[in-house]
């Protein structure tokens, strides 16, 4: 087996066992008191309204809106993870099919890899930081995602004969 | 040469027809629930909210908390059945990942026929637990707040990690994927036209759902969030200031963001989605029994329903049932080809067991 594809084949092994770990994690620990908090902020904002109490409707709406922004990247962080994992394992599967030298899929292979452990990671540190940090490594990971499957779709639909 | 085995009741016959089994009741559910429960359930959610709102003007804060519960209820009641429809595509999609990989596993095939068995009994008890969740609730529960259909769609993840956890054993002793000498496995060296068509076309589809993915978290992600709050925002302040006209507009709003916000997710998760199983499906057409000609035209009629799906998906908030309709009948179409492709992977099982004489 060539380097490419059991990089994609063992680095997708790898990153589906992180992210299921970390979505276990998360089930376990966190998701539960996520929602609590957000269906719990989200009814004291409208009972607080119902007793015409502007400043409590605020802060419980405040909390509400935190508390969605850090589920909603959770559960994305969660999913991404595993999709991407799941797409570097069937693509090192095919990835012989590729037309293009080992040496140009070894590097398409790196590069698809690390924005598939970069673009949720990014994401993750939103939670804890709204800044642009975040957002570029975010951003950068996606980045590094698309240019890779770009690359690997064009490879794929080269004829075998275009070897390069 | 030998060739890998697939024999009747071998691991991967098990894991490919059960996978795509799995697939197809998962895509069939999901098509009916939305048709039959999706949009009601929306409504009825918007319904709830709204009387809410109106009861917050009032002042009522017992019509609030009945209000909030009913929301919780259709919330669970739509979860439950998301999660049936995703969980159980999923469990297929991992099913032919593993058929595939089986050969660089250094289990016996004996162990293998164990694992799949495991696996496609947790596989179907899962998502049949969770479907029940909303039915069954806390009945004759032996636990506070967890019910039996929560209980047993436990056990079939639980069931599902082991199988899973004992491929993986496999492949971890078999020395980093090293190809296994003297054998060679025809899913792999399959080079036929519906192969390369639904192998380009996954590939092109799943970078298409990446580039919307990242366009939708450009454009459309941060202003969401925003509007989001400034309307919920502008509700509170409509509440306080008694201005029921000017809360039923923010409800409005409200709904309006909720679905296009829905529409984007699904339509970017769906065309990922189903470029992966057109992906995993080239690697299976080397066991497809039909004509060449017939491959290739289920190969052609799965990527263009996988299209036609997510697109009018989008256009559904514009075009509204018309979109919705042929949405529809593109997720009908993928669900017909990929029953075709099942029928053709029976059929040749049918000929590999008249082959060896195993034909009763």
């Amino acid at each position: 087996m060539s380097g490419s594809r059991r990089l994609l084949i063992l680095g997708g092994i790898a990153l589906a066992l992180w992210g299921m770990g970390y979505g276990l994690w998360y089930a376990v620990f966190a998701e539960h008191q996520a929602l609590n908090a957000i269906g719990a902020s989200l009814a004291a904002t409208f009972d607080a309204e119902a007793e015409r109490n502007l400043a409590a409707a605020d802060t419980a709406f405040r909390h509400y809106g935190e508390a969605k922004y850090i589920y909603d990247r959770q559960v994305d962080v969660h999913g991404h993870w595993i999709g991407l994992a799941m797409l570097l394992i069937v693509l090192g599967i095919g990835f012989d099919r590729v037309a293009f030298a080992e040496r140009r899929k070894l590097a398409l292979a790196w590069a698809l890899l690390a924005g598939a452990v970069i673009f949720p990671f990014g994401v993750l540190l939103e939670t804890f930081d709204h800044g642009p940090f975040p957002r570029a490594i975010a951003i950068l990971g996606s980045a590094l995602v698309i240019v890779a499957l770009g690359g690997i779709t064009l490879g794929l639909a080269l004829p075998a004969s275009s070897r390069r | 040469m030998r060739e890998i085995s697939f024999a009747p009741l071998s691991a991967r016959r098990l894991l490919v027809l059960g996978g795509i089994a799995l697939i197809l009741i998962g895509m069939l559910f999901g098509d009916i629930f939305a048709v039959f429960v999706l949009h009601q359930n929306a409504s009825r959610v918007g319904a709830s909210l709204a009387t809410a709102a109106h009861a917050a003007l009032r002042g009522d804060r017992s019509q609030v908390d009945t209000s909030f519960q009913d929301v919780g209820s259709l919330l669970e009641n739509r979860g439950t059945k998301v999660d049936t429809h995703v969980h159980m595509i999923d469990f297929g999609y991992l099913a032919l990942l593993l058929a595939i990989l089986l050969p660089w596993s250094a289990l016996r095939e004996g162990t293998k026929q164990h694992l799949a068995w495991l696996f496609l009994t947790g596989a179907g008890l899962l998502p049949g637990g969770v479907f029940l969740i909303h039915y069954v609730g806390l009945a004759y529960s032996p636990l506070q707040s967890i019910g039996w259909a929560s209980i047993f769609a436990d056990l079939g993840g639980l069931l599902v990690l082991i199988a899973t956890l004992g491929f993986l054993l496999g492949l971890g002793k078999s020395l980093g994927l090293q190809d296994l000498p003297g054998t060679q496995d025809a899913l792999l060296l399959d080079r036929s036209a519906s192969g390369r068509i639904l192998l380009v076309g996954g590939l092109a589809m799943v970078f298409a759902g990446f580039l919307h993915g990242a366009y939708y978290a450009g454009v459309d992600l941060y202003r969401h969030e925003s509007l989001d709050s400034s309307i919920l925002a502008d509700m509170a302040k409509a509440t306080a200031s008694d201005d029921a006209s000017a809360v039923d507009h923010s409800l409005e709003a409200y709904g309006q963001l909720q679905g296009d916000k829905a529409v984007k997710i699904a339509a970017h998760a769906h065309i990922i989605e189903f470029g992966l199983l057109a992906m995993l499906l080239a690697f299976f057409q080397a066991y497809v029994a039909l004509r060449d000609t017939w491959k290739l035209r289920w190969a052609y009629i799965l990527i263009i329903g996988s299209v036609l799906l997510p697109v009018c998906v989008l256009m559904e908030l514009r075009y509204g049932l018309v979109a919705g309709g042929l949405a529809d009948i593109g997720g009908l179409l993928v669900i017909i080809a990929l029953l075709a492709m099942w029928i053709g992977i029976l059929r040749y099982t049918g000929q590999l067991d008249a082959q060896n004489g195993d034909a009763r």
